[in-house]
């Protein structure tokens, strides 16, 4: 059996006038039905070119320069942009930081919500189209629907805007959403309410969710699964508790550590030196090397690949963890 | 001098109201057969009091918009409050003309949340920090002045080599060290620090509060922290005031208030923490929308999302009660003692 969504070795490039800079190299998931995965990483980290990849929808200069994003078996980087057009905001949507970047200032909510959802089902009629659209504001909880449908965006509060967006992602029935900083802008009210919420979906319509954001708490509150991504790698996967209880990964460590509730009853906030390198100068060897309590000599020359951590069912990118090493029985 | 328990700055029934109504045309409405004028009012600040004692680093939080750079701005002289008044070390402050303020701009600085633009992108780094200097201090010379400007760069752990460059060379981190640099430079008493690491990575939001945390130490020096990440608050503050459309709804000692909060708001708020443990509190969910500072509600601003709230509570503004552990809350319910 395949899994819902498995992305293999993806290598994103910019093409820029002064040549190619690498963006992503060898990222790796998979993710299986109603799994919730948490994309975690500092500004710059890759993590939203990841996300914009998987609906190929990464925009120029960008594009996927290697690997695979298998969805249900099928290689999205392969297929016409035709059948991808059927997938994306169909069976995978994403939903954007900026909820004006997904909404027309223009059209009601009811008409951006039909609009979608008679794109995907041509033979499907306005009347049964407005009402799936009702059904879709009332499972995100928004009250009086019917009158909801005829307003704008403009009408709404920030909080209800996103809910729209989850309601418009959710329209047809997708069997995995995106949804890149969701919360970020929102009050923590407003962010706990739609976490629930989209935790309740995960649940009760069997989807597959990937959780990009840099709020390690929101990612330990939601997800089940976490992946660490520092400088356009995976440095850390495995499952959210035990990545968050017992980090392997020194990046890891110290971003956890970094946090108040790290500083363990110090004043101080332990701080990690320096900061991420930009595309145009990643470090030779492992790329959090300049910035590493830990560094060794060969840090410095070879790049660490992400290896199963002995004893445990954590993935880390660090010489100073020890691989398991499977024998066949 | 003062003694540690007299306050440094001190806010009194503070009022702060912004005109939005445009001009004159914009203002001119015809209904029921005559015309009228119509004043747009946000009601930003509504009789907010608090005292902050030198050394302490007091908090705002409160949701986007609840007035947490209002407070801030009005009791920097940035804008001039309605009523009210505002005490720094005694001196009544909100009534004096830009020319009497001047000896206290030095004594209280702000620092602002965005790194990118609150740095003049046409100054270099050397222009923008002497310039405070030499204003507040006409009888430094250039050796000392560069001096100056060198130790507080140092100071905010920023290498002296950065004066000959622009703004725009700098990572956002290091932007906000300047900026930090900027307050500090003047030798202030007391800083509004206006979310001053949100637009910061984690790894970077540590260096930035050990930085403020170093500097309160080394000069004793007073904070207003406005921050939305209710983690960090409780981590570097010594009293918190919680605001809810521009009142007060309760205010208390850090650990007090984090441990049991009272008001019904507070335990909203603080409840909606996600935490790195993945435990969940018990919510308290709002219900409701949130109103606008434009149509303030009547009687206890926060009723229409209330869980607790009463026929008393629509009608009645609550009044901010100091109780016997120090806390105040503004709250019907917890008067009633149908919160306990
Ligand atoms: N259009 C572009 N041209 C060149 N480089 C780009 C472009 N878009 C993104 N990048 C670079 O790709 C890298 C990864 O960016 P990405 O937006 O995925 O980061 P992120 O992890 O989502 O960060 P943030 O938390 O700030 O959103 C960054 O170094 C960024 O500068
Ligand atoms: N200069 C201004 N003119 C008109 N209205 C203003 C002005 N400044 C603030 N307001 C309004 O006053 C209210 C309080 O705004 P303020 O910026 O103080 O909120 P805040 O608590 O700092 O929010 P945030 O967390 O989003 O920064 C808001 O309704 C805002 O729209
Ligand atoms: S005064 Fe009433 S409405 Fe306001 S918080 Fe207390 S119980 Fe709720
Ligand atoms: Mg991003
Ligand atoms: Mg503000």
């Amino acid at each position: 059996m395949s899994s819902l969504l498995e992305v293999k070795d993806l290598v994103i490039k910019f093409g820029l006038r002064t040549g190619d800079v690498t963006a992503t190299t060898g990222v790796s998931f998979t993710i299986e039905k109603g799994e919730k995965l948490g994309l975690v990483g500092e500004s710059g980290a890759g993590k939203s070119v990841t996300g914009f990849s998987i609906i190929v929808l990464i925009s120029k200069p960008g594009y996927v320069a290697d690997g695979h994003i298998l969805f249900k078996g099928t290689d999205l980087t392969k297929i016409s942009s035709e059948e991808m057009r059927n997938i994306r905001g169909n069976r995978i949507s994403m939903i954007f930081q900026d909820p004006m970047m997904t909404l027309n200032p223009v059209l009601t909510i009811g008409t951006q919500m039909t609009e979608t959802l008679l794109a995907h089902n041509p033979k499907m009629s306005m009347k049964e189209a407005s009402e799936i659209a009702l059904e879709k504001l009332r499972k995100v909880h928004i009250p009086s629907p019917e009158k909801r449908l005829e307003q704008y965006p403009h009408e709404f509060s920030g909080g209800m805007r996103q809910r729209i967006i989850i309601a418009i992602a959710l329209i047809t029935d997708p069997e995995i959403i995106i949804a890149d900083e969701p919360t970020t802008a929102l009050d923590v009210t407003i962010q706990a309410e739609i976490m629930d919420l989209i935790s309740e979906l995960c649940e009760t319509e069997d989807m597959g969710f990937i959780l990009i954001t840099h709020d390690l708490a929101v990612v330990a509150s939601v997800t089940e699964n976490i992946a660490v991504m520092y400088a356009g790698r995976i440095v850390e996967k495995g499952r959210t508790r035990d990545v968050i209880d017992n980090p392997q990964h020194p990046y890891t460590k110290g971003l956890i550590k970094a946090l108040p509730e790290g500083a363990k009853g110090s004043n101080r906030l332990n701080q990690i030196k320096g900061m991420m390198p930009t595309l145009t100068n990643i470090p030779d060897g492992c790329a959090f090397n300049p910035r590493c309590p830990y560094v060794m000599d060969i840090c410095k020359t070879d790049e660490p690949s992400l290896i199963q951590v002995k004893g445990m069912d954590t993935q880390a990118a660090c010489f100073l963890c020890k691989e398991e090493v499977f024998t066949n029985e | 001098m003062s003694n540690n328990e007299q306050s440094l700055l001190s806010v009194r029934n503070l009022y702060k109201r912004f005109d939005i109504s445009g001009g004159l045309l914009d203002q001119i409405k015809f209904s029921g057969g005559k015309f009228s004028r119509e004043i747009t009012l946000v009601k930003a600040l509504n009789n907010v009091s608090l005292e902050i004692k030198q050394g302490e680093t007091f908090s705002v939080v409160g949701e986007s918009g609840c007035g947490k750079s209002t407070l801030g701005r009005t009791i920097m002289g940035l804008y001039p409050p309605n009523s009210g008044e505002i005490y720094f070390n005694g001196d009544r402050l909100d009534q004096l003309s830009p020319k009497e303020m001047l000896p206290y701009r030095s004594r209280m600085q702000m620092v602002f949340q965005d790194p990118y633009a609150s740095l003049n992108p046409r100054k270099t780094i050397k222009q923008t920090l002497e310039e405070p200097l030499k204003y507040h201090n006409p009888q430094m010379n250039a050796g000392e002045l560069r001096d100056r400007v060198e130790e507080v760069l140092l100071q905010v752990g920023s290498d002296p080599k950065w004066v000959t460059r622009m703004p725009h060379e700098f990572s956002g981190g290091q932007r906000q060290r300047i900026s930090i640099a900027r307050a500090l430079v003047v030798d202030p008493e007391f800083i509004v620090a206006d979310e001053p690491i949100s637009a910061l990575d984690v790894s970077i939001q540590a260096q930035i509060l050990n930085l403020l945390m170093d500097a309160q130490e080394q000069r004793n020096l007073t904070y207003l922290f406005v921050a939305h990440d209710l983690s960090v608050v409780e981590h570097i503050s010594t009293n918190v005031a919680v605001m809810y459309l521009g009142t007060v709804c309760e205010l208390a000692d850090t650990k007090l208030l984090f441990e049991d909060p009272k008001h019904p708001y507070t335990m909203a708020l603080l409840s909606a923490i996600p935490r790195l443990d993945g435990k969940k509190s018990e919510r308290l969910k709002l219900t409701g929308e949130v109103p606008t500072p434009i149509n303030l509600p009547t009687g206890c601003v926060f009723h229409g999302r209330c869980p607790y709230a009463n026929s008393r509570c629509i009608a009645e503004i609550p009044e901010l009660k100091t109780h016997s552990d120090g806390r105040k809350i503004a709250c019907h319910a917890v008067e009633e003692e149908r919160i306990r």
